[in-house]
Order: C-alpha cells, then sequence, then structure tokens
C-alpha cells in the first residue's frame, strides 16, 4: 500500500515539473512558429537592420529598438552593477551577520514592488527633474537607464552576496595571514574568488533589464529612433510588442511576434551564460 | 476541515451552474473603440436595467478590434472611431452613434492658444520645432502622438491629412497617458478625446475655432471623428433594440451627459 502510495506521488510530481517544461517548450514553438515565417519572408537583415518602422505601411526595420534595448540594457548595467556589486562586498565583509540578516531581506524587497509602481515613480518624479535639469523631454533613455538600475539591484546584490560567501574563509585568512591588509585582500582574493558568482548576478541582471517592459514603457517616451544622446526618448523591444500588440493585425502582428522571437534568443543566450558562469563557481568550490 | 471544503465547493459549483439556467438570456457582445468603451458600458447598463432578457458584455481592444470582431462575428457589434472606414468593413452596416472632438492639448504653463491647421501639420510631421515658430516662449517642442494603430491617432491623420509623424514624437498608448505626459511636460503638445479634457491640461483653438461641444455639433470645429457601431449584414432583434435606444433621446442624453456630441 506504502509502496504504490509513494509511486503515485513519484508519478504526480514528475508530471508536475515535465509541465513546466513543456509549457517553455510551448511557448518557445508558439513564438518560433508565428514569428519565424516573417522574419524569413522580410529578410532578418531588413528586419533586423533597418530603421524604417512604419507598420501601416508595410516597413517593419526595428533596428531602432535593438539599439534602444542594448543601450538601456548597458546603462542599466553602468548603474545597477557598480551599486549592486559594492553593496554586496559591503554587506558581506564589512556588516555584522545580524545587520545583514535585516538587511538583505529587505533589498530583496525591492524585487517585489511591481514594475508599474517603479514605472510611476519614474513618471512622476524623475522624468521632470531630469527635464528641468538637464533639458529634453525627460522621458528618455537616461531615465529609463536609471528605473532599470534600481530594478535589477536585488538581483545583482543577493546572486553576488551568495558567491562572496561561498569564498571559503581559509582564503581570506590566508591572505591576511600574508599581510595583506583588508581591502586588499576583498579585491585580490574574495572577490577574485567569487567572480564567475558576481558575473553571473550582472548577466541574470541583463536579462531582468532586456525583458523589463512596463517601467520601460511609462518612462522612455517610446518614440522610435536610434537614439543621439541619454536625453533621446528611445523605444524598447518589449515596448514595442506591448505598444502595438492590441491593434496589431496580419503582417504587423507577426512582425511583433518575430520581435519577441528576437528577444527570445538574446534572452536564452544570456541566460545560458549565466548558467555557465554559475556551474563554473560550483564545480570549483 | 477537508469534507467541509468539499462541501463548500460543490455548494458554489451547483450555484454557478443553476445561475446558468434558468430563463434563457439574450446576449450581446460589443467590443472596439477604447474612446466609446466607457459610453458603451453605460448605456448597457442602463438597457439591462429595464430589459432583464438581455446581457450585454463591453469590450475594448481599439477601433481596428471592432472591425475585426464584427466581421468575424465573435462580437455582434463592433465600435469603431475612425473618419475612413476601412476597406474590410463595406461588408458591416454601420451606424453613427455620437461624434467625438479631438482636442489639441498643451501644458496650461504655455503661452499659445492657437494654431493653423498648417502648423498643426508641421509641428507633428517636426517641421516646426521650437515655440517661438508659433508665438510661445522659446523651447523645443515635444510632439506626443499615440501608437500605430489608434483610431484617435488614424482620425486625427486623416483630418489634418499628409501627416508622417516626426521620428521624435513620444509615443503613449492611452488617452490618458497622453494628458499626464502632457500635463507634466511644460513643452509638450498632444491630442486627445474631448470628453477626457481637464483643468491639468489646455485645449488649443485651431483656426480660431475653440474646441467646444457647440462648436464640434455646429462643425466650425474641424476635429472631429464619428463614432460607429459596425453589424455584420442587417441588425436583427435585441441587436437592433439596442441601437436604437442609443438613438433615442434618452440614450444620447447619457451620451452627452457624459461629455461625447450626439449623433443627431
Amino acid at each position: 500500500m506504502n509502496v504504490i502510495g509513494e509511486k503515485g506521488v513519484q508519478r504526480i510530481l514528475s508530471v508536475t515539473a515535465f509541465s513546466a517544461i513543456s509549457a517553455l517548450l510551448l511557448i518557445a514553438l508558439f513564438i518560433l512558429n508565428e514569428g519565424l515565417p516573417f522574419i524569413f519572408r522580410y529578410g532578418l537583415h531588413d528586419f533586423l537592420l533597418t530603421s524604417d518602422w512604419e507598420p501601416q505601411a508595410g516597413k517593419f526595420g526595428i533596428f531602432p529598438m535593438v539599439a534602444a534595448s542594448v543601450w538601456v540594457t548597458l546603462g542599466a548595467m553602468v548603474v545597477g552593477a557598480p551599486l549592486g556589486i559594492a553593496g554586496a562586498i559591503f554587506l558581506s565583509e564589512f556588516v555584522p551577520k545580524s545587520v545583514m540578516r535585516v538587511v538583505k531581506p529587505t533589498i530583496e524587497l525591492l524585487a517585489a514592488i511591481p514594475s508599474v509602481v517603479y514605472g510611476f515613480i519614474g513618471v512622476m518624479v524623475l522624468a521632470p527633474l531630469i527635464r528641468t535639469y538637464l533639458g529634453g523631454p525627460g522621458l528618455s533613455l537616461l531615465a529609463a537607464c536609471i528605473i532599470l538600475g534600481i530594478m535589477i539591484l536585488p538581483t545583482v546584490i543577493s546572486i553576488s552576496i551568495d558567491s562572496i560567501q561561498a569564498v571559503p574563509q581559509s582564503y581570506r585568512e590566508g591572505s591576511l595571514a600574508l599581510g595583506a591588509t583588508t581591502w586588499q585582500t576583498i579585491h585580490m582574493v574574495t572577490v577574485r574568488a567569487a567572480k564567475s558568482g558576481i558575473i553571473a548576478s550582472i548577466i541574470l541582471g541583463m536579462g531582468r533589464a532586456i525583458g523589463e517592459t512596463m517601467a520601460v514603457i511609462m518612462v522612455a517616451g517610446n518614440a522610435v529612433k536610434i537614439p543621439h544622446s541619454a536625453l533621446d526618448s528611445v523605444r524598447s523591444l518589449t515596448a514595442n510588442i506591448a505598444l502595438e500588440m492590441s491593434y496589431a493585425t496580419g503582417l504587423h502582428r507577426e512582425a511583433l511576434f518575430a520581435t519577441g522571437v528576437v528577444l527570445f534568443v538574446v534572452i536564452i543566450i544570456l541566460n545560458s551564460v549565466a548558467i555557465v558562469a554559475l556551474r563554473k563557481r560550483v564545480a570549483k568550490k | 476541515m477537508h469534507r467541509r471544503m468539499i462541501v463548500l465547493l460543490s455548494i458554489f459549483v451547483i450555484a454557478s451552474l443553476m445561475g446558468g439556467c434558468g430563463k434563457s438570456k439574450t446576449s450581446i457582445t460589443l467590443a472596439g473603440s477604447t474612446a466609446f468603451q466607457p459610453f458603451a458600458e453605460k448605456l448597457a447598463e442602463q438597457y439591462m436595467s429595464t430589459h432583464a432578457n438581455v446581457s450585454i458584455t463591453v469590450q475594448g481592444g481599439g477601433s481596428a478590434v471592432g472591425v475585426q470582431t464584427a466581421i468575424s462575428g465573435a462580437a455582434q457589434i463592433g465600435m469603431a472611431d475612425l473618419v475612413v472606414l476601412p476597406e474590410e468593413a463595406k461588408q458591416l452596416t454601420p451606424t453613427i452613434v455620437a461624434r467625438d472632438g479631438i482636442a489639441l492639448v498643451l501644458n496650461p504653463a504655455n503661452k499659445v492658444i492657437n494654431l493653423t491647421m498648417q502648423q498643426v501639420r508641421e509641428v507633428f510631421n517636426g517641421k516646426i520645432k521650437n515655440w517661438k515658430e508659433v508665438g510661445g516662449a522659446d523651447s523645443p517642442i515635444t510632439v506626443v502622438s499615440r501608437e500605430a494603430g489608434s483610431g484617435t491617432r488614424s482620425s486625427f491623420e486623416q483630418i489634418v491629412t499628409e501627416i508622417s509623424l516626426t521620428k521624435d514624437a513620444l509615443i503613449q498608448d492611452s488617452n490618458g497617458t497622453i494628458r499626464e505626459t502632457v500635463a507634466n511636460d511644460p513643452n509638450a503638445i498632444g491630442y486627445l478625446s474631448h470628453g477626457l479634457l481637464n483643468d491639468k491640461i489646455k485645449a488649443i483653438k485651431i483656426d480660431g475655432q475653440e474646441c467646444t461641444t457647440e462648436l464640434i455639433t455646429t462643425g466650425s470645429y474641424k476635429l472631429v471623428r464619428p463614432i460607429y457601431l459596425l453589424v455584420k449584414g442587417t441588425p436583427l432583434g435585441e441587436v437592433q433594440n439596442f441601437i436604437d435606444y442609443i438613438l433615442s433621446a434618452d440614450g444620447q442624453q447619457t451620451i452627452k451627459a457624459n461629455g461625447l456630441i450626439p449623433a443627431k
């Protein structure tokens, strides 16, 4: 009886486990099925590298959106990665465990704030500040970078902390015993040993930044053009899909799915790199 | 604990099944224009309060969706706020139920109060880039427009004519976010449904004509679009009754009281 029960539970669990994987597979198949024919017909080169997006006129060049997504993501890294890594080093090396137990969950709570709230703060506070002090329309690449930089902090900080804490205590002791100062130990030994984990945290942060939609729609202004300065308005790949999806029919709709294919491929590449980096860390341990 | 849950659940299931029984209701679905959606909801509510045998569902999705769903039959009535109906809408029976003015709006801090149609065209085409060229302060113009496919945008471009929107234009995806953007940016210009004006933004005159209910009704104010209800074939039974109700004095009063211009 007991054995049968055990087997049954095992079956059920494996079915649930596979349902997640099959959902991923179905989504991938669906997007590819809807988007790839368009890419083949329109031409990958024309689709990715021309910069006229005029759905009504049958022009579907997503280069401005690709450029925008790249800049927004890089900008978010410039804002978020140094802050996140510095925060992680400080929290894991300089702060007593008791403080850490309060601060780390608090930072992770940042991830629980809905992105529409970040967007709202961006529109109400950040955009007017940028417009008043730096010029331009305010809703801009810069605003998107800053908001996304903050949004990726929890990802960067918590994974970096985990990997820094995974560095064996003996490494630090060895370095200190050789006469290195605390700072020398941190940047020459601890951070170097935790390098792959920190890189993985940045890549996962990038994945989050490139996939973020709501906050970017709200703060980036969504103009379809290649940005010439950080104060220009831009439209990311995700924003392009979300903005036009509800009206799109026919070829336009297929072009949006094709945009989805591009995003999907980029995110899969980023995540695979992150997984490889994290695996390296485990192997080292 | 478990038993109680099961009992509760079965009561819930039985109750919801019974809800579906009873007298058979005629159900009508409206879909399309987000500009007319709130009005359709209000009208449907009023109609259902006097006609218990009809159940009306109102969905948004935009004018393009209104045309598509009316053709496919997914909705009995499609709503569209377009100046020129697309080619494929030829097979549908259109009824104009209301008119809606499109107001050109600026931030209240902006001193400009009038633009000619030609100036509007050049601002949105990106030829006029600074407010001082049209009598305002020396600051760059931020053009704010709707996304491709929006009924308001198509109507605006069809009435103003010869618009190829500047690439610098910010794009917002609803009347509400256009209003927020213009309310927050002293240099912005945008357009939205006349029914959605409030005191955070100001509507300007076009060719000297103010955007008011009177001037829209008389036809002096040019930026006006019709709101169509589209039905496949000839409207019959409750569908026709509901459209008749919207066109009745009561229905038109509701439309007027909430900021749209009556059809008649």
